[in-house]
């Protein structure tokens, strides 16, 4: 038990003495919820068992049973005190932000993303049900576009109502028959709504019209359903089929073949035509090398990330002073007048949705019916001009932000003891000097992690970009990088603007961001005496 | 941070120490509040449209709050924001206070880099993350619904994730002030390490607590990102995505109803803070660190 003993250690306290008046007993309060709470971790493992089993996804059982074991070997056996009060948090932490984060690395290192999404055979599926063309025989179906989440980004269904009634639901896998109960349909086939798809207006049809037209459903060796317009699709047969032997594409119609290139996870002619269906591939440091390498994005690099670090340290500072500002002007010995109200009042600001008054500080900023101009008589383009535009979103952002560091430094404070001050001011320090020799220390050790969280969150501040100038204004000589972009709105332009979804090029990015940020955060932290307060 | 001068007679004393206060004060009470007042009177205008809303109301009507509980299932966004963001706090508090104690109290192989770590993961830009959660809960979706998309719950999950994070720095910082000497003591006298803590720490730590569990609220209320993945039945809807999705297409038109909407969802936290406020207040530790 050497390693989980309390220390007594801290400057000087005795170590502890052993235990004289007796051994602990765990009262029976302590043992009826022990009991029921690892009975419950039990009764959750057997309800997350059963659709796992009936799944035969013995993996998934195998986990289940895994972690469940290591939860009642925890509180079960007397040893690992310290991993008692960890567990809960770890294990959500390891599920829902660790495993996310491996996975964005791992996606990193390849080419995810539109047109490489699936394996080989999911591609080959696709190019051969996109190539189907109709014949005098073909099936024909009654259409309704819909998609599996929300109407402008979840994947494309087809709803197809065949000859004889029956509804099934088309996606980029294939055919599943959909259950007539649920579904509510009209009498010429056409779907109103159906159970887990979303049904999509004519607006949104008409949005994603380009993407429609693309879209087929493979149904089999090749054979492929596609739209006709937009309420009629039918069942054709393949131009385009895949030819194990030379593990080519060969287009029957114009005899043009497409040999497989593994390494980049697509079909190319012998003339360089790339079909657009790919697949997923390891392309290694491609994805890293690319942001510095490319001509396109290498110049913007250095400057998008000074003005990012100038962002994120200035945000932090502003807010720092002004929140700890506050909280020391109502810190006073005998209780200011009227605290209650300055603290709600002042607190206000943290209360409103952030993302609202982002969209309602960017219309205060408008040139021609912005309240601002209107209130100072101006006519200034705040948004439009760099500088300017940099200075209002720091000015938006610690309006936003100062709340919070009012609070923690509130908090803060009030674990000082005010003794210590009192007496480093009767051994004659003024004001000033046992507030900067005493207090501020003292304060910033528990300030620095929160400093440096802030500094993180706004370092990837996408909304405080995004909702305001959306990263203008832009100069024409360079359309693709604006003066207040960050790299993540920068990196969200370029991988998911224009030419489709690149996650793994984004990925890369993200890595390459995180590493920048943790970085600079050890380095402050170093800085500081937090890290000391770890090492004790 | 004026020291009292006390040969001064009683009103001046107060004038010298806390009127500039109070000034700097109203300025900063100004700047917090003139684009709430903007949003006020927004709610109040009978036009309902951003180009006619002004700083100071121009009329009182309760048109566009008739008009947003007719038009969208507001109700229904509220309670779910609402349910959401008091399971959020109260879960994440338990959590980060059992792991604070650990790190404050007790000696680990792994204590270093697990406190680096929370603070560290949580750098990550999130937004791409989200791709790996959207995959994730896709299977859970399918093996079990009740904590799928579309419920509060397997939110509530994702959430809880974060909930060793920077705030666990926050409590830890606070635990550290509380002497060893008082849960020694209490071992001494026979009682365990549970007792320790749940006796004795908890109620010392009250105002950590509670200002923890408010800045969990507000963050849980104002999320945006996870819930536009995980929330996708109009329904199911929070109020964030409720409001974002009225002044995602037409912001002119409906700004009356987006400032009401947003103006309502303030009103919770602001009750929060107000219950709270006693526990931020008092400071109990104060007492405790003098005995």
């Amino acid at each position: 038990m050497a390693r989980n003993t309390v220390t007594g250690a801290r400057s000087g306290a005795p170590a502890p003495t052993s235990h004289v008046r007796g051994e602990p007993t765990t009262s029976l309060l302590g043992l009826v919820v022990k009991i029921g709470a690892l009975g419950l971790a039990a009764a959750l493992a057997v309800w997350a068992a059963f659709p796992l089993i009936e799944a035969a996804n013995w993996v998934g059982v195998g986990i289940v049973a895994a972690v469940t074991a290591l939860i009642f070997y925890v509180y079960l056996s007397p040893r690992h005190v310290p991993l008692k009060y960890l567990l809960p948090g770890t294990l959500l932490l390891i599920a829902f932000q660790i495993l996310p984060v491996l996975y964005t690395v791992s996606t990193s290192v390849t080419n995810f993303g539109d047109g490489h999404r699936g394996d080989k055979e999911q591609a080959i599926a696709a190019i051969e049900a996109y190539s189907v063309v109709r014949t005098p025989d073909s099936p024909q179906y009654t259409l309704t576009v819909a998609a599996d989440g929300a109407p402008d980004t979840g994947d494309l269904v087809f709803l197809l109502t065949a000859a004889d009634g029956t509804v099934y639901a088309g996606d980029a896998d294939g055919l599943t028959p959909l259950d007539p109960d649920d579904l509510t349909r009209e009498a010429s086939g056409k779907i109103v709504d159906a159970e887990g798809y979303t049904v999509l207006t004519t607006a949104q049809i008409n949005e994603r019209s380009d993407e429609i037209a693309d879209f087929a459903v493979p149904t089999g060796d090749g054979t492929g359903i596609r739209s006709s317009g937009l309420s009629m699709a039918y069942e054709g047969q393949a131009t385009r089929t895949y030819q194990e032997d030379c593990d080519c594409i060969v287009d029957s119609v114009t005899g043009v073949t497409y040999t497989a290139d593994n390494v980049n996870g697509s079909f190319v002619s012998d003339d360089g035509q790339r079909l657009l269906q790919g697949w997923r591939v390891n392309v290694g440091f491609d994805n890293f090398l690319r942001f510095v390498t490319d001509p396109a994005t290498g110049a913007s690099f250095l400057s998008i990330l000074a003005w990012n670090i100038g962002f994120a340290a200035g945000t932090t500072l502003l807010v720092f002073v002004v929140g700890l500002g506050l909280a020391l002007l109502m810190h006073t010995r005998t209780p200011l007048r009227g605290r209650t109200l300055y603290r709600i009042l002042l607190v206000l600001p943290y209360a409103m949705p952030s993302f609202a008054m982002l969209l309602l500080w960017r219309d205060m900023f408008n040139t021609d019916f912005g309240l601002i101009n209107r209130v100072l008589g101006l006519d200034v383009n705040w948004l439009g001009n760099a500088w300017t535009a940099r200075g209002s979103i720091l000015l938006v952002n610690t309006w936003l932000g100062f709340p919070y560091m009012f609070l923690v430094a509130t908090g803060a404070l009030q674990s000082i003891p005010r003794e210590l001050e009192q007496a480093a001011r009767i051994d004659g320090a003024g004001a000033w000097q046992a507030f900067r020799h005493v207090t501020l220390p003292l304060l910033m050790i528990a300030m620095t992690p929160i400093l440096v969280s802030t500094f993180a969150f706004n370092f990837n501040n996408f909304n405080a970009i995004w909702l305001t100038t959306a990263g203008g204004p832009f100069s024409p000589d360079n359309p693709l990088a604006g003066a207040t972009d960050l790299l993540i709105t920068y990196t969200f332009r370029l991988a998911f603007g224009g030419q489709g979804a690149q996650y793994g090029f984004a990925s890369a990015v993200s890595v390459l961001i995180f590493l920048i940020v943790a970085l600079l955060s050890l380095i402050s932290l170093r800085q500081s005496r937090s890290l000391e307060e770890v090492n004790r | 941070m004026t020291a009292p001068v006390y040969r001064d007679r009683p009103f001046l004393r107060w004038l010298r120490d806390n009127s500039w206060r109070h000034l700097l004060l109203w300025c900063a009470v100004a700047f917090a509040l003139f684009p709430i007042l903007f949003v006020i009177s927004a709610a109040l205008n009978p036009l309902g449209t951003l180009s006619s809303s002004h700083l100071v109301p121009t009329g009182a009507s309760l048109d566009n709050a008739r008009e947003l509980f007719a038009t969208t299932p507001f109700g229904a966004w509220y309670v779910n924001s609402i349910v959401l963001a008091v399971c959020n706090a109260a879960v994440t508090v338990f959590l980060s206070a059992l792991a604070a104690y650990a790190f404050s109290r007790f000696r680990f192989t792994g204590r270093r880099i697990g406190l680096l770590g929370i603070l560290l993961i949580q750098m990550f830009p999130q937004f791409l993350a989200i791709v790996a959660i959207y995959l994730m809960f896709a299977t859970v979706t399918d093996y079990w619904p009740p904590i799928g998309f579309d419920t509060r719950w397997g939110l509530l999950l994702v959430y809880l994730g974060g909930a060793l994070s920077v705030n666990t720095w926050l409590m830890k910082g606070f635990f550290d002030t509380i002497p060893m000497e008082l849960d020694e003591s209490a071992k001494v006298d026979g009682a365990t390490h549970a007792q320790a803590f749940f006796r004795i720490m908890l109620p010392l730590v009250t105002p950590v607590l509670a200002i923890v569990g408010l800045l969990v609220f507000i963050n849980t209320i104002n999320e945006f990102l996870l819930a536009t993945v995980f929330l996708r039945d109009p329904e199911a809807k929070t109020v964030a995505l409720g409001l974002y999705s009225l002044v995602a297409d037409e912001r002119n038109a409906n700004f009356g109803l987006f400032a009401v909407g947003t103006l309502l969802i303030a009103l919770p936290t602001m009750a929060v803070f107000w219950f709270l406020q006693r526990y931020i207040v008092e400071g109990l530790t104060s007492g405790a660190v003098k005995g």
